[in-house]
């Protein structure tokens, strides 16, 4: 088990300090070119395309988390206030799509968002569309994708969360005179920030290093890390390029959950759906 | 308990679940669309199931997905109840870190596991001729990435279990293998359960790995969809991706029955 999880990423991490030979094999010789790349070093001076994929991705990440935020808090209220008998039930209706196949939901938003599909035609005649814009392939079909995939992930800690939530110190603020709005920003939020902060963190790690929903959905101009990775080491066989952006995607991750034990001091609540 | 309910959450609860369910509704309906191009509706037929139940093509890649979501899930079933085994029962030296290595391929992308152990296998197959990428590799990358997903859910129900019931059968005689047959196992099943069917839908649904780690001869059902995807989309895709959906559905429903009965019961 430690010999085939850890063994290959090992072997990734040393790979990206290799080099690219002429036809694509692999050089070992110690360089730190493939890094130098990855912060905007070309051959003809600074180039921005990597630097600006890895801000892009961690954007896409974040967007997508605040996103998920937005659409989940709702959710979580709502499920963590049904009766008893109930919530086991919308929580594994929220958990089933989930577990059915990336790919099938992916193409299934290819379809809704279809250039001709009658959503796109109604944001037009709403004038919410420009004329002659797209939905798909396009940022709002990678962003509304992502938020799909991940909602789960946000919506499970955060009802963990809200579970537990004593709700007479929502009534006792409210008997002090706060206003709903001061009530949940100074008695909810600060109960509810484990399951916030981990929702968060769930959603952003993965789909900062998403791959199938910006391939299908985003068109070449919207690659994110994994399409990087894929692209060296698919097309371009560059493989220890692609292992630099591997590598870097990792430390993405590692700074996450860093921060997330962090945050929450250790009690990490890891919430499996 | 809180019983005030505002109708605004009800309505975004509402909203998320639409939203969360549209896309597969989509497909769903698509499959039974009598137009073989475009998205308009020009009756319903079953026509695209009986045609895909005679595609070989796609016949291949279902046994191929079954094939290996099987075999690794039964050898990750294995190793994944053995590990928690060892952990929740013994100490030994690094197993804090041998915790934390546990969870990486829960939170890694997956397409760096991938690539990762595209990797290994080059190296393997530098040393060792005849190793070639195909549905061995593949069965152990997913091997690899459902053993942690088995290892934690049998650990949590492990956690939960009094290990004062294995010293009570150890003193009224039983040895270690008897205990372990008649109460440890009995106790760590609906974990076992519960964590290799999540393995099995996780080997099911696999795209990403499978894609870094599988030959040109072994093609899954979603290396299937997703090429089918990348040419142009056949109702015929639509029916097997619908067909897909509906298994996975019922794996997590029967999880989450068996979830709810094993918390009945403790």
């Amino acid at each position: 088990m430690t010999i085939f999880l850890l063994g290959p990423l090992l072997f990734v991490a040393a790979m990206s300090f290799a080099q690219r030979g002429e036809n694509g094999e692999i050089v070992w010789r110690l360089t730190t070119e493939n890094y130098a790349r990855l912060f905007g070093q070309g051959a003809l001076g600074f180039d921005p395309v990597h630097p600006l994929l890895l801000a892009r991705s961690l954007g896409v990440g974040v967007v997508t988390a605040a996103l998920c935020l937005l659409a989940g808090l709702p959710v979580a209220f709502f499920i963590a206030r049904l009766p008893r008998r109930w919530k086991g039930a919308v929580l594994t209706l929220v958990v089933i799509p989930f577990w059915t196949n990336l790919l099938i939901r992916t193409y299934g938003w290819q379809i809704i968002l279809a250039p001709d599909g009658w959503v796109a035609d109604v944001l037009r005649t709403a004038g919410w569309l420009a004329q002659g814009a797209e939905l798909y392939p396009g940022w709002p079909a990678v962003l509304i994708a992502l938020v799909c995939d991940y909602l789960p992930f946000m919506i499970l800690p955060l009802y963990a969360s809200v579970e537990k939530l004593d709700p007479a110190l929502e009534e006792a603020a409210a008997d002090l005179g706060a206003s709903p709005m001061q009530a949940f920003w100074h008695v909810v939020l600060p109960q509810i920030r484990p399951g916030l902060v981990a929702g968060c963190v769930l959603v952003f790690l993965p789909a900062t290093g998403q791959f199938v929903i910006p391939d299908l959905l985003g068109g070449a101009k919207l690659a994110l890390l994994g399409n990087a990775v894929q692209q060296q080491f698919g097309a371009s066989r560059d493989w220890p390029f692609g292992s630099a952006i591997a590598v870097a995607a990792l430390l993405v991750m590692g700074a996450g959950l860093w921060l997330h034990t962090w945050m929450t001091k250790g009690k990490r609540e890891v919430a499996l759906p | 308990m809180n019983t005030r309910r505002s109708p605004l959450t009800a309505v975004a609860a509402l909203v998320a679940l639409v939203f969360l369910y549209a896309p597969l509704a989509v497909v769903l309906v698509f499959s039974f669309n009598a137009a073989r191009y475009g998205t308009d509706w020009q009756g319903f037929t079953v026509d695209w199931y009986v045609r895909l139940l005679n595609n070989p093509t796609a016949i291949a890649a279902a046994i191929n997905t079954l094939q290996l979501a099987f075999t690794s899930t039964f050898f990750a079933t294995l190793f994944g109840t053995a590990l928690a085994y060892g952990m929740s029962r013994y100490e030994f030296p690094g197993k804090g870190l041998f915790h934390h290595v546990l969870h990486i391929p829960v939170f890694i992308p997956d397409i760096v596991l991938g690539v990762a152990l595209l990797l290994f296998f080059a190296l393997v197959r530098r040393f060792l001729a005849g190793f070639e990428l195909g549905m061995t590799t593949m069965t152990l990358a997913h091997i690899t990435l459902q053993i942690p997903f088995i290892a934690i859910v049998v650990r949590a129900r492990m956690a939960d279990c009094d290990p004062q019931l294995e010293e009570a059968a150890a003193d009224l005689g039983a040895g270690p293998w008897l205990t372990f047959r008649h109460v440890t196992l009995p106790l760590m099943m609906p974990g076992i359960v519960a964590g290799s069917l999540l393995a099995f839908t996780l080997s099911l649904d696999d795209f990403v790995v499978s894609f870094f780690t599988s030959g040109p001869g072994a093609t899954t059902l979603p290396i299937l969809i997703y090429s089918s995807v990348k040419r142009g989309l056949t109702p015929e895709v639509h029916a097997l991706a619908s067909l897909i959906v509906v298994v996975s559905a019922a794996s997590v429903i029967t999880v989450a029955i068996l979830r709810g009965r094993s918390q009945v019961r403790s």
